[in-house]
């Protein structure tokens, strides 16, 4: 891939939002090992349409997402490519941290103690990311999270796996349409730790070429093929 | 292993009592304290349901929540149906199912042309019907409050190695599912329209709802 367009850490427990490009790809580097991002993504030009987890999982027969998915909108379209995994499992079931849950498993470290080594909670990071591009409670779905792994045993029992956690892992992700991304890096809301320790991540984003027809995450299945399409009518006529 | 609980309620004694067509809606208010029950007449229906706390959209139904709080994928008695903002909207307190989806969402018709083919775009779906209930009823709902929802009766297992399947319903004609409302709720429901899936034998069923004081 080409040098990077920027490059940006993301210190645990803060959050990003931005706007990423159709066919540039953003590589998320767990630098340390253990992190965990929350992702949000939302079509920039209109953000009513946006990542909808149920029909991305349904329609490619899978409770984890790696190399070969995509993300889809709730529109039938694809967000995002995922078309680099050195991970290999990657958690759309989990959701996100509130206030009650970081209270309760962490304790209490506010602002007025310790500044901004605070405890911070991924609801209300998302609101304010989200309040930058005039989104809000309303605009909150399920949420996908990065590096971190939930297998479901036989009786729909969750568990968090720690073995998933590898410092130097990355995720490539690349855009299918202009997307608002909204990442938190805080800790996932099941990893059973009872220390507040939230790693940090580094952003990149990278100029990739547009998908081929033989391109891996268009060919991984006919839906995802089909998705391809109807995302390319969305860009018809545009010079 | 499914574990039924029945319930003691009386029909003769529900405060509503109405069935609602295969490809049909229905939204209507749930009060505190209120139970309601969504009855399967003919089997392997999906009822595609959402809620609202009834004094602010924007605590709505949350899959994820309500999964994480419980540590578990599936949705039978003894759950609770967990808000976006951490609230307990309602409890399940009888299921005769046994085994309830909250994972695969609802159909419409892009997600359809997706999964089936392009060609399925005019087909009736869930969301269609969500979105022409909140049209119809004209109090602030948009499409950005359909949120990912309840399908009651529909079996959609995941297993360890993290691949999602739709199996045969684990319904049965008469076959019923009930909750305590835990704060004054709107309910949206789909009577899901699919013709293209199996799991309801390509054949879409009423239901029956009732609620009682």
């Amino acid at each position: 891939m080409s040098t990077a367009l920027f490059e940006e850490q993301l210190p645990g427990g803060s959050a990003w939002s931005g706007i990423v490009r159709r066919h540039t790809t953003l590589r998320i580097t767990d630098l340390a090992g253990g992190a965990n991002v929350a992702l949000l993504a939302y079509n920039a030009a209109q953000p009513l349409e946006r990542l909808n987890l149920p029909d991305t999982l349904k329609a490619q027969y899978t409770a984890k997402l790696t190399r070969g998915h995509v993300l889809m909108s709730d529109m039938g379209r694809v967000l995002l490519s995922i078309i680099g995994d050195t991970c290999g499992w990657h958690d759309p079931l989990g959701g996100h941290s509130n206030a009650h849950l970081v209270e309760t498993k962490y304790g209490v470290k506010s602002y007025q103690q310790a500044r901004n080594e605070r405890y911070r909670n991924t609801h209300d990071n998302f609101l304010v990311e989200l309040g930058k591009h005039g989104l809000g409670k309303r605009d909150l779905a399920a949420n996908l999270n990065l590096f971190s792994r939930v297998n479901v045993d036989e009786q729909g029992r969750m568990h968090f796996t720690a073995e998933n956690l590898t410092a130097g892992a990355y995720i490539d992700l690349r855009a299918e349409m202009d997307v608002l991304m909204v990442l938190d890096a805080g800790p996932h809301p099941l990893d059973p730790s009872p220390v507040y320790a939230p790693q940090p991540v580094a952003l990149s984003l990278l100029d990739t070429p547009p998908p081929e027809p033989d391109d891996d995450c268009r060919n991984f299945r006919p839906e995802n093929g089909r998705a391809f399409t109807l995302t390319e009518r969305l860009y018809a006529g545009v010079k | 292993m499914l574990i039924y609980t029945e319930s003691s309620l009386d029909p003769a004694l529900a405060i509503h009592d109405s069935t609602l067509s295969a490809g049909d809606g229905w939204m209507h208010e749930i009060r505190a304290g209120q139970t309601f029950r969504i009855l399967d007449l003919e089997g392997n229906q999906a009822v595609d349901t959402l809620f609202y706390n009834a004094h602010d959209f924007a605590d709505r139904y949350s899959a994820q929540d309500t999964i994480r709080a419980q540590g578990s994928l599936y949705l039978t008695t003894g759950t609770q149906l967990i808000s976006s903002e951490a609230n307990t909207l309602a409890t399940i307190v009888a299921d005769t199912c046994g085994r309830h989806d909250t994972l695969g969402g609802a159909c419409a018709a892009e997600s359809n042309q997706v999964r089936y083919a392009l060609e399925k775009r005019p087909m009736h779906s869930c969301r269609d019907t969500f979105l022409l209930m909140i049209g119809r009823w004209g109090r602030g709902l948009t499409k950005r409050d359909i949120t990912h929802n309840i399908n009651f009766f529909m079996n959609v297992p995941v297993t360890s190695e993290g691949a999602l399947s739709f199996e045969d319903g684990v319904s049965a004609g008469g076959r019923y599912v009930e909750m305590r409302a835990e704060m004054d709720l709107v309910c949206l429901i789909s009577n899901c329209p699919q013709l293209n899936n199996p799991c309801n034998a390509y054949n879409p069923t009423p239901v029956r709802l009732l609620i009682w004081d």
